[in-house]
């Protein structure tokens, strides 16, 4: 396990989480929505140095997490079939569907395979004509641009044996989904690094306007997830609600125009599900008319799912920041990331998963009272 | 799922359709769309996710980050070959176990 001393400038760490609790007079929500961010935060103990004041709340930022149950299901009927090359990136493999997941697909003679890109997929596609490859395009604004073009390209060369199946979510309709909700305690956003590389953060300041909050673009690394904290309790303590980008040395306010150009082409905003939240607005993206065809949902036609989450799991109150996972009563009994029961469990990046593999199983109160002495992970 | 890792441009080919670029990650090369980088060069540094270049970064922020990386242990996952990626994803744990036989281990309980 790393511990945040180990970093180069553990020293700065500490400079700058005792900054904050000198500026800190009143009690600040700061919601980060990446799960790569919530993931660092945990395991580096970010939350740990902050003073008591200041709470992380680990918002929808994991693209695996909130692929709804259905799309999982579909994805399995696709898998199964013969003649399918079903392909996706490695976390996707274990998340669990109403009957087992892709591993145990494959183990029945399904072929699944893992790729790096989706460039990968449509070489397989080219290499194997008599077979259909279907590639699992899910995540957030980051990947939509490398799924865009393998499409873009399999239209290109004609390919009738390749197709998406589409689990693209956007990041800014989550955001104001949570801010509209009944009883919202965000008090300000981390917006996510690497997506707004790909979209710059334009989408942002009319969010930060109409809600009055502080939206800070932050990078992974704890360095620049304690600056961007910082940064929104500096402007929350002031009274401000502005857009700060604190990792200008990637992000750019306009993004990669190339990346949304092609994106507008190939795909169009449509409305989707969120699992553990429901139905967001506009949230999504689905393949626009002229790329239709390579839609693996209309080319197998996968009918019959009937799905149905735990009644026991709490995810959309975590998601939402209305409880820790700890405060959750399934959490690490009845759901753990070897038998997941909703959306925060099922992958490494989600919140649950997180505190129960760094062994957060105590409430935010009780870590606050033990956890002040170490700077790691206790 | 986001991260994207930072590598050198080593060398640029076509294959017809797109740009590819031979990119070094800390001694990992792997082949990488450059078509939504047209700025970026031989000898350049990008961030790379999922096969694409998204954006150019100095070289400095592009070896500290590789660095940190490194040291969060994320850097071996991302660059995975595909079997080794199928055989990370296999470790992990098998999700509704039918007959219970999968024991909890790797890190942490906290039990």
């Amino acid at each position: 396990m790393k511990y945040l001393t180990e970093f180069r400038d553990g020293e700065i760490a500490r400079a700058m989480a005792r900054e904050i609790a000198q500026i800190t007079t009143c009690p600040w929500k700061i919601m980060e929505v990446c799960g790569g961010q919530t993931h660092s935060i945990i395991k580096n103990g970010i939350d740990q140095m902050l003073p008591s004041g200041v709470e992380m709340i680990h918002g929808p930022g994991c693209p695996v997490c909130v692929t709804p149950l259905e799309l999982i299901d579909k994805a399995l009927a696709i898998a199964a079939q013969p003649g399918v090359i079903f392909c996706s990136f490695g976390d996707m493999l274990r998340v669990p569907g109403t009957e087992g997941d892709l591993f145990q697909v494959k183990g029945r003679g399904g072929d699944v395979r893992v790729v790096y890109s989706p460039l990968d997929a449509v070489d397989l596609a080219v290499k194997n004509p008599d077979k259909q490859v279907v590639f699992f395009g899910v995540g957030f604004e980051t990947t939509a641009p490398a799924n865009a073009m393998s499409v873009h390209l399999a239209k290109r060369r004609g390919l009738k044996n390749f197709s998406l199946l589409v689990s693209h979510v956007l990041v800014p309709p989550a955001i104001t989904a949570i801010l509209q909700s009944p009883g919202n305690q965000v008090n300000a956003f981390l917006a996510a690094g690497h997506v707004c590389s790909v979209m710059g953060y334009w989408e942002y300041p009319p969010l930060a306007e109409k809600f009055r909050v502080p939206i800070v673009v932050t990078g992974f690394e704890p360095l620049d997830l304690l600056d961007g904290i910082r940064r929104a309790v500096v402007q929350l303590e002031a009274g401000r609600h502005e857009v700060e980008n604190a990792y200008s040395r990637v992000v750019t306010f306009e993004g990669n125009r190339a990346a949304q150009t092609l994106l507008s082409e190939v795909f169009e905003v449509t409305d989707r599900a969120w699992r553990g939240i429901g139905v967001i607005p506009k949230s999504g993206l689905r393949l626009s008319a002229n790329y239709r065809e390579f839609d693996a949902e209309e080319r197998f036609h996968i009918t019959g799912i009937h799905t149905q989450e735990s009644p026991l799991c709490r995810s959309g109150d975590v998601l939402r920041g209305v409880i820790k996972p700890a405060q959750c009563g399934a959490f690490g009994k009845e759901c753990t990331p070897r038998h997941p029961l909703g959306a925060t469990m099922v992958s490494s990046e989600g919140a649950c998963a997180a505190y129960y593999n760094y062994g957060r199983f105590l409430s935010a109160e009780e870590l606050a009272g033990a956890g002040k002495q170490t700077i790691g992970v206790p | 799922m986001c991260l994207a890792i930072p590598g050198k441009v080593e060398e640029i080919t076509t294959d017809g359709m797109i740009r590819v670029g031979r990119v070094n990650f800390g001694g990992v090369v792997k082949n990488v769309c450059l078509d939504y980088v047209p700025e970026v060069g031989v000898g350049d540094y990008t961030i790379v996710h999922v096969g694409f270049a998204i954006s150019k970064i100095d070289e400095e922020t592009a070896e500290q980050t590789l660095a940190d990386f490194r040291a969060l242990g994320v850097l071996d996952e991302e660059l995975a070959s595909e079997e080794e990626a199928f055989a990370r994803a296999a470790k992990r744990p098998q999700s509704r176990c039918p007959d219970g036989s999968c024991n909890e281990t790797g890190s942490g309980s906290g039990k």
